[in-house]
């Protein structure tokens, strides 16, 4: 199957489209917050979050839903919905359906941050969220500047500085770990991989506050990313301000894997999975695919971390391992349909 | 309407462009030939503002065209290139679509408007690609992508249109019609085009002005007739080439002499049955 043919989107499809999606959320956040380590009964849950009183949760099962599960799993949604976007915007900026977020040096910088504040900070438990994000604008900065040549920084140049920053910043990681002590190494490997168990309310504000930036951001600028899609030089004669929407979703992108990063460490192939299967099931149009890929990245990693918590409960995998356990064969499975976006 | 005074465009440490001026008016379709590395296309380039003249300076509609914002030179100045290089999955009616960027009349969150989907089926309709819609645009075949580029252009409602080598991949029915289209555009809306191409005779059927390039200078610029001369062509392709008239337009008809000493004229068959 070569690829499926769409009729032309339009706010009403996209609307639709979307309202469908969020159902999809709305049911995962429900299961997910009642399943756990900790078994929460079903009525008295549902009950609970459908915010109703007089249900029969003890007092401990409420807290335990609310203080510690709901915000877990919204930090969970916010992580997809940041990731997802970001990958559907770095595939139209880069005009490459294989551009993931990480592609950019973006988490390698988050890293770098990260590991900066254990070793310096390390008392300080806000340092961690705050220095990872500075690392990914940083790692970020330098891609941008070092990929500006005389034609703007084109996608070429974008993916080669890419390339240079994540593997120098790679570098940097495996020197500083040899000069880590070990307990610390551990939990900065976990973290590495992904991992949600870290969730506190300042951590949920930052997400919610990048992802709502960022998507809006790249929403306004998703039709002239349709048109750069198909090739710089063309949209550029058909009247978008390249340079400028390069700038702008890129800024937008990288927030949000920043704020992805800082949150949550290294969550793997959501964005490099759920874009193209909405592109797959709904086409390339990007006005539909960021929202559509916002909503299905949430779905995605609510998903993945219930089953990261949940598996080998009480213990808790990292979200990160189970994205790509469910990730690498989607995406092998996309390329042998022969999805056209590849 | 669109004019080029004197510009040059350094260009990768060599000089593509020497002090070339053009002038576009309405009804009225330029051609640009030259050999390879004349500099056409990248005049073609400067005239919407993808490149800017180191010397000289660019003018759309009195002013210059630095000073547009880029959504107001796309709803003027619409350039059909070379077929599109696509990777993701673009249907045939969303492409043409694209070209109603530039528009104001967009809706809410940047959604087309009924006539912007009006235009773009016109101008499908216009390409005779009505039933290639759904079709992506991919699976298309050379020539069928290229008229899709086109119909995209049309339905910018631009009134200036940019064409670099438009009959490249088309078949000779094709290349008629789309030439025929471009002129019947600017003949009803008095618009005017600027073709660059390697056709010779079709240049001289349908403009009213041809530019020869060679070495990124203008050897001559005017009248078909009077710049495709036996002289003028042969100094700027090395080419022995007869120029008579078309006997049904009239346009002037240029044949190349290919000197071919060593192929034997073409016999009939089977000698026995001379």
């Amino acid at each position: 199957m070569v690829g499926t043919r769409h009729s032309s989107t339009n706010l009403r499809r996209t609307l639709f489209v979307c309202a469908g999606l969020f159902l999809l959320f709305v049911l995962a956040f429900l299961i997910s917050s009642i399943l756990g380590a900790q078994r929460l009964s079903f009525d008295g849950a549902l009950c609970a979050l459908t915010g109703k009183s007089n249900c029969s949760l003890s007092a401990e099962e409420r807290a335990i839903l609310f203080d510690i599960r709901v915000p877990r799993v919204l930090l969970a949604g916010a992580v997809g919905t940041c990731l997802a976007a970001a990958g559907a915007a770095y595939q139209a900026l880069l005009r490459n359906p294989l551009a993931e977020p990480y592609l950019l040096g973006v988490s390698n910088g988050a890293a770098v941050g990260t590991m900066a504040a254990l070793v310096f900070f390390g008392a300080h438990e806000w340092s961690r969220p705050v220095m990872a994000f500075a690392g990914a604008i940083v790692a970020t900065f330098l891609v941008y500047r070092l990929a500006r040549g005389r034609a703007g920084a084109t996608p070429e140049r974008l993916i080669l500085a890419g390339v240079i920053v994540t593997t120098f910043l790679s570098s940097a990681i495996v020197f500083i770990t040899t000069v880590m002590d070990a307990t610390r190494i551990r939990s900065f490997t976990f973290w590495l991989l992904g991992d949600l168990s870290g969730t506190t309310s300042n951590l949920l504000a930052v997400a919610f506050a990048a992802a709502a930036v960022g998507v809006i951001a790249l929403v306004m600028n998703a039709r002239a990313l349709n048109l750069m899609m198909l090739g710089e030089r063309d949209a550029f004669d058909l009247g978008v301000e390249v340079s400028r929407v390069r700038l702008i979703v890129f800024a937008a992108a990288s927030l949000l894997v920043g704020a992805s990063v800082a949150a949550s460490g290294s969550v793997g192939y959501v964005g490099l999975v759920v874009p193209h299967l909405v592109r797959l099931s709904f086409g390339s149009d990007n006005r539909l695919v960021i929202p559509a890929a916002a909503i299905a990245g949430a779905t995605f990693v609510i998903v993945a971390d219930t089953l990261a918590r949940t598996v080998i409960a009480p213990r808790e995998l990292p979200v990160g391992a189970i994205t790509a356990l469910i990730g690498a064969p989607l995406f092998v499975y996309l390329l042998r349909r022969g999805a056209s976006s590849v | 309407m669109l004019e080029a005074r004197n510009i040059t465009i350094n260009y990768d440490s060599r000089i593509a462009v020497k002090d070339v001026s053009l002038r576009v008016r309405p009804a009225k379709v330029i051609s640009i030939i030259g050999p390879n590395g004349a500099g056409k296309s990248t005049l073609l380039r400067a005239l919407n503002g993808n490149v800017r003249p180191t010397v000289g300076e660019v003018i759309l509609d009195e002013q210059p065209l630095q000073t547009y914002a880029r959504r107001v030179v796309g709803q003027r100045v619409a350039v059909v290139a070379q077929e599109a290089d696509v990777r993701f999955p673009v249907t045939v009616f969303e492409f043409v679509l694209g070209g109603r960027y530039a528009s104001a009349n967009v809706t809410a969150w940047g959604w087309e408007s009924d006539r912007d989907i009006e235009l773009a089926q016109n101008a499908i309709a216009e390409t005779q690609l009505i039933g290639f819609e759904s079709r992506l645009l991919n699976e298309l075949s050379g020539g069928e992508r290229q008229r899709a580029v086109l119909a995209r252009a049309l339905a910018t409602e631009a009134k200036i249109f940019l064409l670099d080598e438009p009959t490249a991949n088309l078949d000779l029915a094709h290349q008629a019609t789309m030439l025929r289209l471009i002129r019947s555009r600017c003949d009803t809306t008095d618009s005017a085009a600027v073709v660059v191409t390697h056709d010779v005779n079709l240049a001289a059927e349908f403009s009213n002005e041809v530019m020869l390039m060679k070495d990124g200078r203008t050897v001559a610029y005017g009248s078909p007739a009077e710049v495709l001369s036996e002289q003028l062509l042969k100094k700027v392709f090395d080419l022995h080439v007869l120029v008579d008239a078309h006997p049904v337009s009239g346009a002037p008809r240029i044949t190349p002499v290919h000197e071919m000493k060593s192929v034997p004229p073409a016999s009939a068959g089977g000698s026995i049955d001379q």
